[in-house]
C-alpha cells in the first residue's frame, strides 16, 4: 500500500517549495553583493530584514501561532516555542547588529532555521506515515462485508451482523469474513496473512475456514461458527494493535529521558546566555550560542524512532506468522538465554501411535479394555488407542481420571485400570519391567495384569536443527516431559537438548519452571515453549511464554506472550533474529541520536557550530533514525531457506 | 471499563508521551496509554464516569496538541 500525502501534507510541501524559491535568490543576492550595503547607511539592514522576514513568516507562521497558543496552555517546553525562541532570537541578534551599525548578518540564518525545521518535520511525518501504513497493510485482514444467504437470496451485510449458524457465501478472490465450517463446495484458501505460510490450504465440506484467509479458487458456503468479534481475524488484529501499547523498558526509559532532557538543555542555554555574557560583555556571541542550544533541545529523534523500531519489529514478525504481544516481549526475547521446551506437540509432532502391544495373554483384550477406559478422552494417547482398536467400545463404564497416573473404569464390580506404572503400583498390581522407548500404558482387569501397549510419537523434522541453532547462540535448552526416563532420554539425545526432566505431572512442570526461574540470575531470561494446550500456567509463569501452532486456539493465544501461528519450530529462531535486529537498531538509534546531539551541544557551547549545523543535527538525526528503524521491517531468513542455501 | 479510541492529527511523539502522562493523572482513570505509532488512546477507567473522563481526556489532548481529536 502506497502512502498518499494528506491534504495537510501537500499544503505543507507547497509552502516549503515557495519559501525555498523565495529564499534562494534572496540569499544568493545577499551573499554576492550584500543587500544591506546596496542601500547603505544606518537603515541599510532594513532591506534584508524585510525580505527575510517575509520568507520567515511564509514558512513559519503556523509555528509562531502554535507557540503563542501553547504558552496560554501552559506548555512551555513545547518544540514550537523553542524553535520560535531560537529563530526569533536570531532575528533579534541581527537587528541588534544592524541598529549598532555592525556588519549585517544573521537574518539568513534565522530564516533558514525555520525552513529546515519545516523540511525536517515534513520528512519525519512522511517517513512515519509511510512506515505506519506499510505495517498496517500487513495487518489488513479486516473483512469489509459478508454475503449472507437468506431465504430471499444473498445480501451483503456487515460481518458483525452475522449470527452463529447462519450461512455465508465466499466468492473467489474474497476474504473469508468469519470463521466457519464449509457446508458446500471445495476450494483453496490463501492463509498467508494469518500464518505467513505461502502454500494454500485446501478445504472441502466439513473443514474449517478461518477468517482473514482469502478464497482463491471457487465459491464456498460456510456455516458461521463464531461471531465477528470472536473470529480469528478480529482476535489477531486486536492483539497486534494492542501490542505496541505494552511499552518496553527502553521506550519507558526514553520517555523519561525526554521529560528531563528538554528542560535541562533550556536551563543550560539560559545559563550560557547570561553568565559568560555578563562576564565578557560580549552578549551577542553567547546569546547566539544559547539559541543554537534551543534548536537541539527537542528529543524528537529518540521519541519517534524508538517506538517506531519496536512497531516495525512487531510488524515484521507478524509477516512470518509470529505474534508478539508487546514491545517488552520483543525486548526480553532478544535476551532470552534459557529455552525450556515441553516435549509433546512442541519437539515432537504429538501424533501418537500404538506401535506395539505386549499382552499377558491376548493382545485384542488389552486394546479392548484400554479403549473402554480411554473412551471419550481427547488426549492424543487415548485417541491413538481408540484408533488402533477401531471397534465399538462399551461406553457404560464410569470413568475416573487419576491425574498423572491414568484412568479407572468401573461398572458394578468390574474394574479396569489403564495407565502408567504408578497406577498399577497404587493398586498393588505387579507389572513386568518395560524398558522400552515410548509411552507405556499398562492395563489391568479386576486386579489381574492383562498387558501393556507402547505408544510413540514422531520428532518434528526441524527440532534438532532449531535446538542446535539456539545452543550455538549460547542458550541453555531444557526439555520437560511427562514421559518415562527411557523415552525422555531417547528424545533428548536425538534433539540435542542440554538437560531434560522426565516423569513430570502437569503440576510438576510449573514447579520445575519455578525452580529454573529461581535458579537463574536476574539478567537471564527464561523462555518456555509449549503447544499451549495444557501448559497455560507454565506459559504465564515463565519470563516469556511461547505457544506454537495456535491458529484457532484462543486459550493458547491468551496465555502466551509470543504466539507462533504455524506449528513449526523455526518461528523460534526467526522471531529471535527479528528481536535481535530490533534491539540492535534501537540501540544504534539511541547512541547515534544522543551522540550527535551531545556533539552539537558541545560544539555550539564552544562556538564551533553554527545554528545551521544545529538544525541539521536536530532534524537530520531524526530522519536518519527513522529510516534506520524502518529497516527492521525487512526480510528475515527462516531456517528452512537457510538449510537449502547450505545444500 | 476499557476502551480504545483513534486519535486524529497526533503529529508529535513527545506530545503523545505528555498526553499519556496527563491522562493518567485524571480522576477515575486506572490506566491510559497513548500509542503514537497506531495513533490510539486506550483508557481503562471507572465505567460510571466514563463519559466525563473521556471529555477530560479530550481536553488534555487539545491542550497539548490543539489539532488533535479523539474520534468517538
Amino acid at each position: 500500500m502506497k502512502h498518499r500525502l494528506s491534504k495537510k501534507e501537500r499544503a505543507n510541501l507547497a509552502r516549503i517549495l515557495i519559501a525555498l524559491l523565495a529564499f534562494i535568490p534572496i540569499f544568493a543576492v545577499d551573499k554576492s553583493i550584500g543587500l544591506a550595503s546596496s542601500i547603505g547607511g544606518t537603515y541599510g539592514w532594513l532591506l534584508p530584514f524585510g525580505l527575510y522576514l517575509a520568507v520567515y513568516l511564509t514558512i513559519g507562521f503556523d509555528i509562531v501561532y502554535r507557540a503563542v497558543r501553547n504558552i496560554f496552555h501552559g506548555q512551555i517546553f513545547d518544540e514550537n516555542l523553542l524553535m520560535c525562541v531560537a529563530s526569533l532570537g536570531a532575528f533579534a541578534l541581527a537587528i541588534f547588529r544592524g541598529v549598532n551599525g555592525l556588519d549585517t548578518e544573521g537574518f539568513d540564518e534565522a530564516c533558514a532555521v525555520m525552513i529546515f525545521y519545516q523540511i525536517g518535520e515534513f520528512f519525519q511525518r512522511y517517513a512515519v506515515g509511510k512506515s505506519r501504513s506499510s505495517i498496517q497493510s500487513i495487518l489488513d485482514i479486516r473483512p469489509d462485508s459478508a454475503n449472507l444467504k437468506t431465504e430471499s437470496g444473498v445480501t451483503s451485510v456487515f460481518p458483525d451482523e452475522v449470527e452463529i449458524g447462519q450461512i455465508i457465501i465466499v466468492y473467489p478472490g474474497e476474504r473469508v469474513p468469519l470463521d466457519g465450517i464449509c457446508v458446500s463446495g471445495a476450494t483453496s484458501l490463501d492463509v498467508s496473512a494469518l500464518t505467513g505460510e505461502s502454500v494454500p490450504k485446501e478445504i472441502a465440506v466439513g473443514d474449517e475456514a478461518l477468517s482473514g484467509s482469502v478464497n482463491i479458487s471457487s465459491t464456498i458456503e460456510l456455516e458461521v461458527q463464531k461471531q465477528y468479534y470472536d473470529s480469528t481475524a478480529s482476535k489477531i488484529l486486536e492483539l497486534v494493535e494492542k501490542a505496541s501499547d505494552k511499552k518496553s523498558k527502553t521506550e519507558n526509559f526514553i520517555t523519561k529521558f525526554a521529560r528531563y532532557y528538554t528542560p535541562t538543555v533550556v536551563i543550560i542555554a539560559l545559563i550560557l546566555a547570561v553568565i559568560p555574557g555578563a562576564v565578557t560583555g560580549d552578549w551577542s556571541i553567547w546569546v547566539y550560542r544559547a539559541l543554537s542550544f534551543l534548536v537541539v533541545s527537542c528529543p524528537c529523534a529518540l521519541v519517534i524512532s524508538i517506538p517506531l523500531g519496536f512497531f516495525s519489529g512487531i510488524g515484521a514478525a507478524s509477516k512470518y506468522g509470529i505474534l508478539v504481544k508487546g514491545s517488552d516481549y520483543l525486548e526480553k526475547y532478544a535476551k532470552a538465554n534459557s529455552f525450556v521446551f515441553d516435549k509433546t506437540g512442541t519437539l515432537t509432532k504429538g501424533n501418537f501411535e500404538v506401535v506395539e502391544v505386549y499382552p499377558h495373554q491376548n493382545a485384542e483384550e488389552v486394546l479392548r479394555l484400554a479403549s473402554i477406559a480411554e473412551n471419550g478422552s481427547s488426549h492424543p494417547i487415548a485417541q491413538s488407542i481408540l484408533r488402533k482398536y477401531d471397534k465399538k467400545t462399551d461406553a457404560s463404564y464410569t470413568l475416573t481420571n487419576e491425574p498423572g497416573m491414568g484412568i479407572v473404569a468401573k461398572k458394578d464390580d468390574d474394574v479396569i485400570l489403564c495407565g502408567n506404572r504408578k497406577l498399577m503400583e497404587s493398586y498393588g498390581i505387579s507389572v513386568p519391567d518395560a524398558d522400552i522407548i515410548g509411552t507405556v500404558i499398562f492395563v489391568a482387569h479386576n486386579c489381574d495384569y492383562v498387558g501393556y501397549a507402547v505408544i510413540r510419537d514422531e520428532l518434528k523434522p526441524d527440532a534438532a536443527e532449531i535446538v542446535a541453532e539456539l545452543k550455538s547462540s549460547g542458550a541453555r535448552t531444557v526439555m520437560l516431559t511427562g514421559d518415562g526416563e527411557a523415552t525422555a532420554n531417547d528424545i533428548a539425545t536425538r534433539v540435542g537438548v542440554d538437560e531434560y526432566k522426565a516423569c513430570l505431572l502437569p503440576a510438576d512442570k510449573v514447579n520445575e519452571v519455578e525452580r529454573l526461574l529461581a535458579e537463574k540470575n536476574s539478567n537471564q531470561t527464561l523462555c518456555f515453549v509449549g503447544d499451549g494446550i495444557n501448559d497455560a500456567p507454565v506459559l504465564m509463569r515463565s519470563d516469556i511464554g511461547v505457544a506454537m501452532g495456535c491458529l484457532g486456539s484462543d486459550a493458547a493465544i491468551e496465555a502466551a506472550d509470543i504466539v507462533l501461528m504455524r506449528d513449526e519450530l523455526n518461528g523460534l529462531t526467526t522471531a529471535r533474529r527479528i528481536a535481535k535486529k530490533t534491539m540492535r537498531i534501537v540501540r544504534e538509534n539511541i547512541i547515534f541520536s544522543l551522540g550527535v546531539k551531545l556533539a552539537i551541544l558541545i560544539l555550539s557551547a564552544i562556538g564551533m557550530a553554527s545554528m545551521w549545523m544545529a538544525v541539521f543535527g536536530d532534524v537530520g538525526v531524526a530522519i536518519i533514525a527513522i529510516l534506520n528503524a524502518i529497516r527492521i521491517n525487512g526480510k528475515y531468513k527462516t531456517v528452512q531457506k537457510y538449510a537449502l542455501d547450505q545444500k | 471499563m476499557k476502551k480504545s479510541f483513534k486519535l486524529e492529527e497526533l503529529d508529535c511523539a513527545n506530545c503523545a508521551a505528555k498526553m499519556e502522562r496527563e491522562i493518567n493523572k485524571l480522576d477515575g482513570v486506572n490506566s491510559a496509554t497513548v500509542n503514537f505509532m497506531s495513533q490510539r488512546l486506550t483508557i481503562d477507567a471507572d465505567p460510571e464516569d466514563f463519559d466525563r473522563i473521556i471529555e477530560a481526556a479530550a481536553r488534555v489532548c487539545k491542550k497539548i496538541e490543539p489539532d488533535c481529536n479523539i474520534v468517538r
